[in-house]
């Protein structure tokens, strides 16, 4: 019992310094997560971290949760993924809290607003190269560019939930995959 | 009442994101401007904010807009909305994890998934550009302005140095630079 406790100190801490020392969060953080849990604690194996990036591209919410979760659950449980993932959080929290004060604080200084008149568009440059990563991630295909289009069009020009689109096209997903696993089998069979 | 609220709104984002980071954009953006809780140009700044601060993006912008709409037990309701889903599906997840990872069902949605978040974060980019550049709306008055041609100038030194590798908060602080110079200069 005891050392039970320990054991989830030591993943709330492990996960907390995870947390306050990644900048851009996600696969930023995995290789920290590497070097944190596989070479210094031992508490999971490379085959772990590999099996957790997996989980995290095909389960929602981010990465950053995803993979505290698991971690802590394969060492310690249920109370090991609740500390863990408690780690992973409280930092960011606490900055944030900070920062939105401030921000509110010095939001009118014309100083601060040039600057973030500049930021915005900068901005704008780190979230194109973030499309563009997920496009090379991402199938390619007939499919998956059809999927792609109606997500953009649908989105862009019309006025309509994100959360329907997201559904409809893992469902375009599911059938088109399930039609091209039976075709496969047919052919298979003859 | 605005902490339920809250609560819910990032539930919702949080069950609904794959790949995390910026493919929660859209959504954020959506859930957001549809309560009027913030303008898109306040996200954008946050966007900034998040990546020169440690932490993942999800965390940083949940508790941010709890923070702006309901104090620290805003934050609170909000971070934790995000994080819940992702923290009970892992935990079935682990459970079972070889069936989950060879289930056709998975593989299936998850093939219309990684496409669908190209076209939503593309999406979410034009919608951020147009606030940028065209914040009252396509008019030819804008092609008077200055601001215009100087955020089209920090957006193109912006995108090659991003395409370079540069550190994302060294591109913020550039940016940042140069929109104080611009805004005094001009």
């Amino acid at each position: 019992m005891k050392q039970k406790l320990k054991l989830c100190w030591q993943l709330f801490i492990t996960f907390f310094k995870i947390g306050a020392f990644t900048f851009g969060g996600g696969y930023a953080m995995i290789s920290l997560i590497q070097k944190e849990t596989v070479e210094n604690k031992k508490w999971i194996t490379d085959d772990d971290i590999l099996e957790i990036i997996a989980i995290a591209e095909s389960t929602p919410g981010p990465i950053a949760i995803n993979s505290a979760t698991f971690v802590g659950y394969r060492t310690a449980g249920f109370f090991g993924a609740f500390c863990a993932t408690l780690g992973v959080v409280v930092p960011s929290f606490c900055i944030i809290l900070a920062i939105s004060y401030l921000l509110r604080e010095f939001n009118h200084i014309a100083v601060v607003r040039y600057a973030f008149n500049g930021i915005r568009a900068g901005v704008l440059a780190l979230v194109l190269k973030a499309l563009v990563t997920m496009y090379k991630k991402a199938p390619k295909g007939l499919v998956a560019y059809i999927i792609m289009a109606l997500a953009f069009v649908i989105t862009a020009f019309f006025d309509i939930n994100v959360l329907y689109v997201i559904i409809l096209c893992a469902v375009i997903g599911l059938v088109s995959s399930l039609v091209v696993s039976d075709r496969e089998k047919k052919g298979e069979s003859k | 009442m605005i902490y339920l609220e809250l609560f819910f709104t990032f539930l919702k984002i949080g069950a609904f994101t794959f790949g995390g980071g910026y493919a929660m954009l859209p959504l954020i953006i959506d859930a957001v401007i549809s309560k009027g809780w913030m303008s898109e140009a306040q996200i954008i700044d946050f966007v900034a904010v998040s990546e020169s601060t440690p932490g993942p993006f999800a965390i940083n912008i949940a508790t941010y807009i709890g923070s702006e709409m309901g104090g620290v037990f805003g934050s609170f309701c909000a971070t934790l909305g995000v994080v819940l889903p992702s923290f009970v599906i892992i935990l079935i997840v682990a459970k079972c994890y070889e069936k989950f990872k060879e289930n056709k069902w998975v593989k299936g949605c998850m093939s219309g998934l990684k496409p669908a978040v190209v076209g939503l974060i593309a999406a979410a980019l034009l919608s951020m550009a147009a606030t940028v550049f065209v914040p009252n709306g396509p008019t030819l008055e804008i092609f008077k302005d200055v601001s215009l041609y100087l955020s089209a100038g920090i957006l193109a030194l912006s995108t090659v140095l991003a395409f370079k590798k540069v550190h994302p908060i060294l591109i913020i602080c550039l940016s940042a630079v140069i929109g104080i110079a611009g805004g005094y200069l001009l």
